[in-house]
C-alpha cells in the first residue's frame, strides 16, 4: 500500500509557478525526508496535500484515498511560526485541539480526550508543563507541544514542516525518538527538512524537491552527490563525507 | 430612582454588555476590532435608509438597515484589501468615514423632512439608553441571549480557527464558514447595540472589556468570564450613571466606566499589569549575586 501517491501535482500564485509537474509514490511505513533549497516549494507541496491549496492542478492519494475535507487518518505539524504564540492558551489545551475531529463540532473533549492529550504530553516529555500558558515556552518546548498535538491525532500518516528549526539539541533529539517510534508502528511520517548533514541519518526515504521532483527513493539510492548537485545546483556547499 | 423601566433598561444593558464582551473577545484576538469600529460607523447610513424607505422607526426595522450596510461596509473592506495593494488599516479608515459620512448626509436629510427631530435617529450617534421603550429591550435582550448562545456554542471551534487556521481546516472544520459567522456575529452585536450606545462608540464595548481582560490571565476561558462581566459592568454602569443625569448620552458614559475598568487592569492585574511587571524587574535587578553568577562571568 501506498502511503502516498502525488500525480501531475502544479502550484502557481499568481504569476510564479511553485510546483511543476511532481508525481511520486512513497509506500506505507517509511520515514520521509522532502529535501530541497530555499523557494523549492516543499511547504507548499505539503500544503496541497493537506488540501489547503484550491487552485492546485493534477491529484493526490493518500493511503489510496483521494482527498477529502476531514480525513481523520492525516495527522500535522506547522512550522511553528505559523501560529501566535501570545494566543491565550495552555500547552494542554493546545494538545487537545488534535483531538477536535474526533470530537466533532460544537461537542465538548470528553475525559478520555484529555487523558489521550495529556498522555502525549507525556510522550515528548512535556506533562510538567501541561498548564503552562504557550507564550510563556521556549522554542522548543513549543515545537514538542505541536508535536504532542499531532499524536493526540492518533493519524495514520504525518506531515511535518521543518519541526527542526530554531529547536535545540535535546528537542531534535527527542522529536527524532518519537518519530522513529511511530515508524516502527507501522506509521508514515513525512518531513520537511533543510539539514543535509543530518538528512541520511533521519530518513529512509529521500524526496529531493526543486519546484519539481529531482528523486525520490530509498536514502541509500536518492541521497547522492548527483541528485544534491542537481537539486541546489550552484548553491551547494556541502561535501560529502560519508565514508565511500 | 431605580423604577420598572430603568430594571428593563438595565437588564439589557448587562446582556449587552456580556454579548459585547464575549463576542469582543474573539474579535480582539482575530485583530479584527477595528473591522468592528468600521462596522459600527457604517451603521448609521442603513438606519437612515431603512426610515426614508419605511417611514417607521420600529427597532426591527431600523436594525435590518443597520445589519446591511455594516455588513456591506465589512464585506468591502476584505474586497479592498484582497484586490488591491492598500493594507487593513487604510482600507479600515476609507470605509468607516465614507459609511459615516453618508450616514450624516442622510441623517440631516431625515431631520430636515416632514419627521423633523421627532425620528430620533439622532440618538443612534451616541446611544440614548434609558428612553429605550419595553419593546425595543425585548429586540435588545434577545438578540444579546442569542449573541451569547452562539459564543458559548462555538468557543472550541473559533478558539481553534483563531490560533491556527491552517490545522483547522487540516482537520476538516469549515474555517471560511466559521469566519463568515464570527464576522456575522459582530454585525450583530453592533446591531444590537447602536441605540443604547450609538454607532461611534459601539466598537468601544466590542475592544475595551476584551482589551481589560487580556491583562487578567493567559486563559481563554476565563479572559471571555472577565470581558463578559467587564462589559456587563461598564453596560450597567453607564446606562446607571446617564438616565440619573438626563442630557447625558449612554454611549460615552458607558466607554468612560469600561476606560476606568481597563485602566485598573492595565496598571494592578497580576502578572500582566504594569505594576506587577515593574516591581518584578526591580526584584530581577536587586538580586543578590551569588557566587555562581559571580563564576559565571
Amino acid at each position: 500500500m501506498n502511503a502516498l501517491q502525488v500525480n501531475n501535482l502544479s502550484v502557481a500564485y499568481e504569476e510564479k509557478i511553485v510546483l511543476k509537474d511532481v508525481s511520486l509514490t512513497v509506500p506505507v511505513g517509511r520515514l520521509t525526508g522532502i529535501i530541497g533549497p530555499n523557494g523549492a516549494g516543499k511547504s507548499t507541496l505539503i500544503k496541497a496535500i493537506l488540501n489547503q491549496l484550491p487552485n492546485k492542478k493534477g491529484s493526490i492519494h493518500i493511503l489510496e484515498r483521494a482527498l477529502n475535507p476531514k480525513n481523520l487518518t492525516v495527522g500535522y505539524v506547522p512550522q511553528r511560526n505559523a501560529v501566535d504564540w501570545d494566543f491565550p492558551t495552555n500547552a494542554l489545551d493546545v494538545v487537545l485541539m488534535g483531538r477536535y475531529g474526533h470530537i466533532g463540532m460544537i461537542k465538548k473533549p470528553s475525559s478520555k480526550d484529555k487523558q489521550i492529550a495529556m498522555d502525549c504530553l507525556k510522550n515528548v516529555g512535556m506533562e510538567a508543563f501541561a498548564d503552562k500558558s504557550i507564550g510563556q515556552l521556549s522554542g522548543g518546548q513549543q515545537q514538542r507541544v505541536f508535536l504532542a498535538r499531532a499524536l493526540a491525532q492518533q493519524a495514520d500518516v504525518y506531515f511535518m514542516d521543518e519541526p527542526f528549526v530554531g529547536v535545540d539539541a535535546a528537542t531534535e533529539r527527542t522529536i527524532i525518538a518519537i518519530l522513529k517510534d511511530l515508524k516502527s508502528q507501522g506509521k508514515s511520517v513525512f518531513v520537511v527538512h533543510h539539514d543535509l548533514q543530518t538528512a541520511p541519518e533521519y530518513f529512509d526515504w529521500i524526496v529531493l524537491l526543486n519546484q519539481s521532483i529531482i528523486a525520490s527513493g530509498p536514502t541509500e539510492q536518492t541521497f547522492t552527490k548527483d541528485n544534491l548537485q542537481d537539486a541546489y545546483g550552484g548553491k551547494l556547499f556541502f561535501m560529502d563525507q560519508r565514508g565511500d | 430612582m431605580i423604577t420598572g423601566n430603568l430594571l428593563w433598561v438595565l437588564a439589557g444593558a448587562i446582556l449587552l454588555g456580556i454579548a459585547a464582551g464575549l463576542n469582543g473577545t474573539f474579535a480582539f484576538l482575530q485583530k479584527q476590532s477595528l473591522v468592528g469600529d468600521a462596522a459600527a460607523h457604517a451603521a448609521l447610513p442603513g438606519i437612515a435608509i431603512a426610515y426614508l424607505i419605511l417611514q417607521q422607526k420600529d427597532l426591527p426595522i431600523l436594525m435590518l438597515g443597520a445589519a446591511i450596510t455594516s455588513a456591506i461596509a465589512v464585506y468591502t473592506i476584505q474586497w479592498i484589501v484582497s484586490q488591491s495593494k492598500l493594507k487593513a488599516d487604510a482600507a479600515i479608515g476609507l470605509v468607516l468615514s465614507v459609511f459615516f459620512g453618508i450616514g450624516i448626509v442622510l441623517i440631516t436629510l431625515v431631520n430636515q423632512s416632514g419627521a423633523g427631530n421627532q425620528s430620533g435617529l439622532n440618538d443612534f450617534i451616541f446611544g440614548k439608553a434609558a428612553t429605550m421603550a419595553k419593546s425595543d429591550l425585548i429586540w435588545l435582550s434577545g438578540s444579546a441571549l442569542l449573541i451569547i448562545f452562539m459564543c458559548l456554542l462555538f468557543f472550541k471551534e473559533w478558539k481553534l480557527m483563531i490560533f491556527d487556521p491552517v490545522f483547522a481546516k487540516g482537520i476538516g472544520l469549515p474555517v471560511e464558514r466559521l469566519r463568515i459567522l464570527l464576522t456575522a456575529l459582530t454585525v450583530l452585536t453592533i446591531v444590537t447595540g447602536i441605540q443604547a450606545v450609538g454607532v461611534i462608540l459601539m466598537a468601544a464595548m466590542l475592544i475595551i472589556p476584551a482589551a481589560a481582560a487580556r491583562f487578567w490571565s493567559s486563559h481563554l476561558g476565563i479572559i471571555l468570564v472577565t470581558s463578559a462581566f467587564f462589559g456587563a459592568l461598564s453596560g450597567a454602569l453607564g446606562t446607571l450613571i446617564s438616565s440619573l443625569r438626563t442630557g447625558l448620552s449612554t454611549g460615552p458614559i458607558i466607554v468612560l466606566s469600561a476606560s476606568f475598568l481597563f485602566l485598573i487592569s492595565y496598571f494592578f492585574a497580576p502578572t500582566r499589569g504594569l505594576l506587577s511587571k515593574s516591581r518584578k524587574k526591580k526584584a530581577f535587578k536587586q538580586r543578590p549575586v551569588t557566587r555562581e553568577a559571580m563564576e559565571h562571568e
